[in-house]
């Protein structure tokens, strides 16, 4: 391990930007003779639009243009990425999904109309004077009555509520082991919504030259080659070399900004129509009610057992709900993301899923910091729990005896997946280690002393990284493939431009992956570059999501730097009169082994651009490349994590008293990352746990839209966290990496309800939902000791 | 209504003709563009937008740009010295306070203030301060741990 290499915790180079307040995000952006828009939207939850009267905000001060959805005609719908199909071969039902709302509005929130003015206030000043005559109507929330013959339906044309009806599994198989169990534990869950809120809001700046046709989109996005993609081709009719998306710093993404979203459309088309450039930028209301929400499932879950406590079969029946419309990758998230993971680390032999997606008036829900995969780690740790405490099992030694065994790698699990390593034990030991899960009961005592309850709390979570490979995906619905590119372009002066599809928006890319570089060229890592976020300097991207950029973007860099070595060798062999099979490459130089012949990368990339002595008849002069990588499977990071948990239990407050978190990324390029990565998905997951939850009202108005009703983790609401790994290596890439972004979120909300129930059983509280707050948790105490 | 407003901002005197309405944050970054303070929020609780009014932390998202007339504002471009880090955004960094940076500047601005009235806080006493501070990427683990390192550099420079 070198000082800036693999392995190494160097320092961020982004952070030279960001500590002085000189980050470049989207908002910061202001473009010559730049008009503002203002999206007026939806009141109403459900609503038929009888008529839109623009006029008097259409000759207000300032005014450009106001825009509803007559005038964007001729604009298609926001397409969807997805297509899942029902158990019975039925396509799942996509309706339109317009950029302005046509003919009806669906969720409050849903964009009506766009205002652009001369300033941001002009606009919105004149939003308020669009009449809109709505006849409301009675909106469609709880997805049980949703699924009914008798509920409204959200898209009339479709006929009914449910999207899709999805099954995975064989279901006769999985009854029968369940009638033949000597033990059955059931559980009925919610998996509530959340609200992603990345700190910086979305924003999207539109350009257009008239001279030229070339369109410009500057966005909050975590993906701009997808967006080009997505808007160019089903939205706009833009081919992609009239079309340049560009996504600066970003400011937080969790998911949220995966999508292409409708404001994009048309702040891009009407730059074209005003032929000016016309900048949105969300307020943290607009946020609220327009990025997409994640999780929002209904479940219940069965887990059959033998008297052992051996795991025989799991089964799950879940109504999933897409919200208003179908975001761009809505449909996996409850299916290939989600009913794939339920075998977690364990040997369940049989596993059966079924998954009704549900249409409501609500905002689209979408993938969410884990998306798919926490849901699954939630119910199977919950139900595991439960059938631990019903059968006087120690929650660690339930998952010992089902835990799948390092010798069975690779594992085919009942679920489609084929896990490639793991050692699921050695983390579960290091976590009871460095957790002093043995001091607990004495720890316990201590907090009922001073009047608290106590409980320890136990989640073993596995996760699926960097989906693919894309003939797979494809087959399962993907409409896009998953792989992602890079181009090493290496100056004439040695130094390194690195362009990569993978997206930075907090994740530390520019140094984690100068770090590959460094190590594997044997360059000062000061002299490589990361470019990424701009489809007119990136030859090709899929973007930052499912903890994909190490494993997938990572390996097109090595991939990239293979070639760049292998023709490094034909012009070192040329220069030093060698044969190419007699060079290798060590340390930065290209060297013939047991001789004094070496010639130093520098002088390789200067020879490449300065080809006096020089191959020309077998060689192209320059010193760049670019690969395409498209994994081979999955990577699967598991880990055990632990909780403790004091619970105040005249208040209801829970407290967080410990949190470690044991997990195995595989190869960690930069660990003091790694960690800052896990801390962060930690607090999400606690978040989940305690406090966060987007509630709806009877008229499907958002409670919590304001950070003054959406419980935030804020500092004082989570302790310090300690956390280490272990280290099982990817066989299938050529880092070993496992990626390590989402892991945090995916295992803590279990760890965190598991304790506090643990906490709780000796008041007799056998159940409780997330957010744990403190009125549910004193209400659940106040029953049980009333029953 | 348009008034007339001065200021020293970052050591260096300002005159603008603006809007009435104008918040002190939009001064800041659409006239005189300093991009550095950011906006997270639209009720003052993310704490994106801190800055210092006459050597206090402010939410400036909260004040009118006439409210600050005649004061000495400091925003995150002038903390530095030159090239040369402040140590609260060395400590921010050498300890991994920070993922996207959208926060930052508010968690930087809002450290100072904190190292201003208690020069040695412990843990506990970072973390409600932060109340007013939103951080959605680091679990704030990392924030709490480069505030000590910051504070404890500067008690020693």
């Amino acid at each position: 391990m070198s000082g800036t290499g693999i392995g190494a915790s160097v320092r961020r180079k982004e952070d030279l930007r960001f500590v002085r307040g000189a980050g470049k995000y989207t908002d910061d952006m202001n473009l010559q003779g730049q008009a503002y828009a203002y999206i007026l939207r939806s009141p109403h939850a459900h609503a038929a639009i009888k008529s839109i009267d623009a006029s008097s905000a259409a000759s207000s001060d300032g005014v450009v243009a106001v825009y509803t959805s007559e005038d964007m005609a001729a604009v298609g719908g926001i397409p969807c990425g997805w297509q899942v199909h029902g158990k019975d071969g039925s396509p799942m039902h996509e309706p339109k999904h317009p950029a302005l709302a046509e003919g009806k509005v669906r969720h409050v929130g849903d964009p009506v109309a766009v205002v652009i003015a001369e300033s941001r206030e002009q606009a919105r000043d004149a939003a308020e004077m669009i009449d809109v005559d709505y006849d409301v109507l009675e909106a469609v929330l709880d997805m049980n009555q949703a699924i009914t013959d008798d509920s409204p339906n959200v898209h009339d044309d479709v006929g009914t509520n449910v999207c899709y009806d999805w099954a995975l599994g064989d279901p006769d198989v999985v009854n029968e082991a369940f009638s033949n169990a000597a033990h059955v534990a059931k559980l009925d869950l919610i998996n509530n919504r959340l609200i992603p809120n990345a700190i910086e809001p979305r924003c999207a700046i539109g350009d257009f030259d008239q001279a030229s046709g070339q369109y410009t989109l500057h966005t909050t996005s975590q993906n701009p080659h997808v967006i080009r993609l997505l808007m160019g081709a089903f939205v706009l009719g833009i081919p992609e070399h009239k079309l340049r998306v560009n996504a600066p710093d970003v400011g937080g993404g969790f998911g949220s900004k995966i999508y292409h979203y409708a404001e994009e459309a048309i702040v891009t088309w009407s730059a074209a129509q005003l032929n000016r450039p016309v900048k949105w930028t969300a307020d943290r209301s607009e946020s609220f009610i327009s990025d997409a929400h994640g999780r929002d499932h209904v479940t219940s879950v069965e887990l059959a057992l033998d008297e052992n406590g051996k795991f025989l079969a799991l089964r799950e029946s879940t109504l999933a709900n897409m919200g208003a419309y179908l975001s761009t990758f809505a449909p996996c998230i409850p299916t290939y993301l989600h009913a794939t993971l339920l075998a977690g680390q364990y040997s369940t032999p049989l596993v059966y899923c079924e998954i009704k997606a549900v249409f409501t008036n609500t905002v689209p829900v979408d993938a969410y910091r884990g998306a798919g995969r926490p849901e699954a780690t939630y119910l199977l740790e919950r139900i595991v729990q439960v059938a631990a405490d019903q059968m006087g099992l120690d929650p660690t030694e339930i998952r010992r005896r089902n835990f799948i065994q390092p010798d069975q790698f690779p594992y085919q699990t009942p679920v489609a997946l084929v896990y490639d390593t793991g050692d699921y034990e050695s983390s579960l030991n290091k976590a009871l280690e460095s957790s002093d899960y043995a001091g607990f009961a004495a720890r316990k005592e201590a907090s009922k002393a001073a009047g608290k309850l106590r409980g320890i709390g136990v989640s073993s979570y596995i996760e699926a990284c960097g989906i693919a490979p894309s003939n797979v995906v494809g087959s399962l619905g993907a409409r896009a493939g998953l792989y992602e590119a890079a181009t090493i372009r290496v100056n004439p002066t040695g130094s390194i431009s690195v362009l990569t599809g993978s997206h930075s928006h907090g994740q530390g890319h520019e140094t984690t992956f100068a770090q590959v570089v460094s190590e594997k060229l044997g360059v000062d890592i000061d002299s490589v570059e990361i470019v990424h976020g701009d489809t007119d300097k990136i030859p090709f991207g899929m973007g930052t999501y499912g903890s994909r950029s190490i494993a997938v973007g990572g390996t097109a860099i090595v991939n990239a730097l293979d070639k760049i070595i292998a023709k490094g060798k034909k012009i070192a062999a040329h220069l030093l009169e060698a044969s190419e099979s007699d060079i290798e490459f060590e340390n930065g130089s290209f060297v013939v082994p047991g001789t004094d012949k070496a010639k130093a990368f520098g002088e390789i990339a200067l020879t490449a651009y300065v080809p006096h002595q020089y191959p020309l008849e077998e060689l192209e002069p320059g010193l760049e490349e670019t690969a395409f990588y498209d994994p081979k499977n999955f990577t699967f990071p598991a880990g055990t994590y632990i909780c403790e948990v004091e619970v105040d239990p005249e208040t209801g407050v829970v407290d967080i008293a410990s949190f470690h978190a044991t997990d195995d990324f595989g190869t960690v390029i930069n660990p003091m990352i790694v960690e800052g990565q896990v801390h962060g998905g930690l607090v999400q997951g606690i978040g989940q746990a305690l406090l966060e939850s987007a509630a709806y009202d009877e008229n499907g108005q958002l409670l919590s839209g304001s950070y003054m009703d959406y419980t935030m983790p804020r500092a004082s609401d989570v302790p310090s966290f300690s956390v280490d790994t272990t280290v099982t290596v990817c066989g299938h890439n050529p880092l070993g990496v496992k990626g390590c972004g989402e892991a945090g979120a995916i295992g803590s909300p279990p760890a965190v309800i598991n304790a506090i129930l643990n906490a709780l059983a000796e008041v007799g509280v056998t159940n409780i939902d997330m957010p744990a707050t403190p009125h549910r948790v004193w209400q659940a105490i106040r029953n049980a000791q009333a029953s | 209504m348009t008034v007339s407003i001065s200021m020293t901002i970052n050591g260096s005197s300002v005159s603008a003709d603006v809007d009435a309405r104008t918040l002190l944050v939009d001064f800041l970054r659409v006239n005189q563009r300093l991009t550095g303070t950011h906006v997270g929020c639209d009720t003052s609780q993310c704490g994106a937008c801190v800055i210092h009014v006459n050597g206090k932390s402010v939410k400036s998202c909260t004040i009118l740009a006439a409210q600050a007339n005649g004061a000495d504002v400091t925003t995150i471009e002038g903390v530095a010295n030159g090239s040369e880090l402040h140590p609260m955004q060395e400590a921010f960094r050498e300890n991994h306070g920070l993922q996207c940076g959208f926060c930052t500047p508010g968690m930087i601005m809002s450290a100072l203030d904190l190292i201003n009235v208690n020069a040695d806080p412990s843990e506990q006493e970072v973390r409600e301060w932060l109340e007013g501070n939103l951080c959605r990427c680091t679990g704030y683990h990392n924030i709490v741990k480069s505030i000590q390192a910051g504070a404890k550099a500067m008690r020693e420079a």
